[in-house]
């Protein structure tokens, strides 16, 4: 392990140098961190909607049981419902108490009157939301439809607009830094050329030259992308009491620390493959 | 054990180095290359190592063409020859012990075993107490040493030697020639280029003088005996004198 001890004497006597390379790494890994989990927390946001009924029919406070079962009757003759739910006034209050149940302030505002009560229906088929709405529509007894199926879409296509532009980020902010530490290494190669030569000349093997390079290569990987990870999961854990109340009733946040630790795996192994390649065009450029 | 054929070596510039050089080096033979500056002294030492290629002609070491050597054997072919550099070429950022330290880490010796060889080395240099120090806090004549030292590291089986005398006093020049002297005695190949005639002179071993890049006189040791000869030559004497107590017995 003679090569770890000097690529740490290396990184120890150019401090400054050291110093760029795990920042523009950190920087790399900062940005990686936020898409993940801009990335996961979408998918999560758009897993919970389309587990959530599909179509949901609020009624007018005229409408009287018997016209809602019989509503419900025709809907279930279709075939094409897989579910309805009936929330009567008192069961909506109720979800409403348990969603702002730290806000005594809004609690006091709602009674059961000024809530509808409503069908939450689910469809058998996305093909079949359209219909069901239409015949929803015409009934008298309903004052308003909901179509979870535009919140979906909209929310899938910001996710697909989210990743893209993370995706492209991401390998820009790598291309920059692999350029950047190629650089960085590629002067401190420069820089001991007199002792590689001496090296050399006593019988060293290329390898025994290269591999302390390497090293360094992959610890500024490694250390930026631990910082990175760091920078951005501690600002995630400090926002998650607003982002909550923000995502108020969509279970996304706490982040799991299982996903997040998997993360950090993850990212320790993106950050040892560009350690190696940016090490390895610098040994290659510099140390023919 | 070296052999140079008809080798020359062409620069860039267009001039000539080395031009149809051939020498024999036999084992344990303590040979001077002697000649102006820019004679090509040095061009040999390199072409030996494998430092540079010959535009023609063949470089035998122990019977291989290194001239055709993959260049994953080159470190192998490096670890047998110990050069002391008319440059030194020592890390001076480290110390004495980390500079002779060198071959042997870089030949994969354990830290310990590679700590004894160098404290050997030291004593046999006379360096011992200098082991801590940085080669800027040392004298000419002991960094020469160094350099010495740090090439016999490995114990090579030849030891070239590029002008190891040239900034130093008499005394100190005779010093080190002495102990390259020694080394040769327990049967390393030694080939020092210098400049210095009075040394030359005095120990009596063979001189090849190079100018202009040629060979102009290779002068056989006066008491010339490779390693290989001298013991030959000890066994016989051995054996006279052994004949002569069995005669004296008889008698």
């Amino acid at each position: 392990m003679k090569f770890l001890k000097t690529a740490a004497r290396n990184i120890r006597r150019s401090p400054y140098q050291a110093t760029a390379a795990i920042l523009i790494m950190t920087l790399t890994f900062l940005a990686v961190s936020f898409f993940a989990f801009l990335v996961v927390g979408s998918s999560d946001i758009i897993n919970y909607f389309e587990s959530k009924p599909q179509v949901t029919a609020f009624f007018k406070d005229s409408a009287t049981q018997s016209q809602i079962n019989a509503l419900q009757n025709q809907l279930s003759s279709t075939g094409k419902v897989a579910s309805i739910k009936f929330v009567s006034k008192q069961e909506a209050l109720k979800i409403y108490q348990e969603q702002n149940k730290n806000d005594p302030l809004l609690l006091d505002l709602v009674t059961a009157d000024v809530l509808p009560a409503s069908f939450e229906i689910s469809a058998v088929k996305l093909d079949d939301l359209g219909p069901i709405s239409d015949m929803l529509q015409k009934s008298p007894i309903v004052s308003n439809v909901i179509y979870q199926k535009d919140v979906v879409s909209a929310l899938d296509t910001w996710t697909s607009a989210i990743r893209k532009i993370g995706i492209g980020l991401i390998a820009l902010l790598s291309l920059v830094s692999i350029f950047i530490m190629a650089t960085i290494i590629g002067m401190k190669i420069s820089q001991k050329k007199e002792d590689i030569e001496i090296m050399r000349l006593v019988g060293a093997t290329a390898w025994y030259v290269r591999l302390p390079f390497i090293a360094e290569g992959v610890f500024y990987g490694i250390t930026g992308a631990v910082i990175g990870w760091a920078l951005a999961t501690g600002t995630l854990l400090w926002l998650t009491p607003f982002l909550a109340s923000f995502l108020k009733g969509i279970p996304v946040l706490p982040a799991p620390p299982l996903g997040l630790l998997s993360l950090l795996g993850l990212e320790i192994v993106f950050a040892v493959i560009l350690g190696i390649i940016s090490s390895f065009i610098a040994v290659l450029r510099y140390l023919k | 054990m070296i052999k140079l054929e008809n080798v020359s070596k062409k620069f860039g510039t267009g001039t000539f180095g080395l031009s149809e050089v051939s020498l024999d080096v036999d084992r344990g033979e303590f040979v001077f290359l002697v000649g102006p500056t820019g004679a090509g002294k040095t061009t040999i030492f390199r072409l030996i190592i494998r430092e540079m290629l010959p535009s023609q002609g063949e470089v035998l070491v122990n019977d291989i063409d290194i001239v055709k050597l993959p260049k994953n054997k080159l470190a192998q072919l490096r670890k047998k020859i110990g050069v002391v550099f008319q440059d030194l070429k020592l890390l001076f950022d480290s110390t004495v012990f980390e500079n002779i330290l060198l071959p042997l880490d870089v030949a994969g010796i354990k830290r310990t075993e590679a700590t004894a060889r160098v404290n050997e080395i030291l004593t046999q240099v006379g360096l011992l107490e200098h082991k801590e120090k940085f080669p800027l806090q040392l004298s000419g004549g002991e960094l020469q040493r160094v350099a010495i030292a740090r090439a016999l590291a490995l114990a090579p089986e030849i030891i070239l030697a590029d002008e190891p005398t040239g900034n130093l006093d008499t005394d100190t020049a005779w010093e080190i020639v002495k102990l390259l002297e020694e080394i040769n005695k327990k049967g390393t190949t030694v080939i020092m280029a210098t400049h210095n005639d009075e040394i030359v002179k005095n120990l009596g071993k063979r001189v090849v003088r190079i100018e202009k890049g040629k060979i102009v006189k290779d002068e056989k040791a006066k008491n010339h005996q490779s390693h290989e000869n001298q013991e030959k030559k000890e066994e016989e004497k051995k054996e006279h004198e052994e004949r002569k107590e069995q005669e004296e017995k008889k008698e």
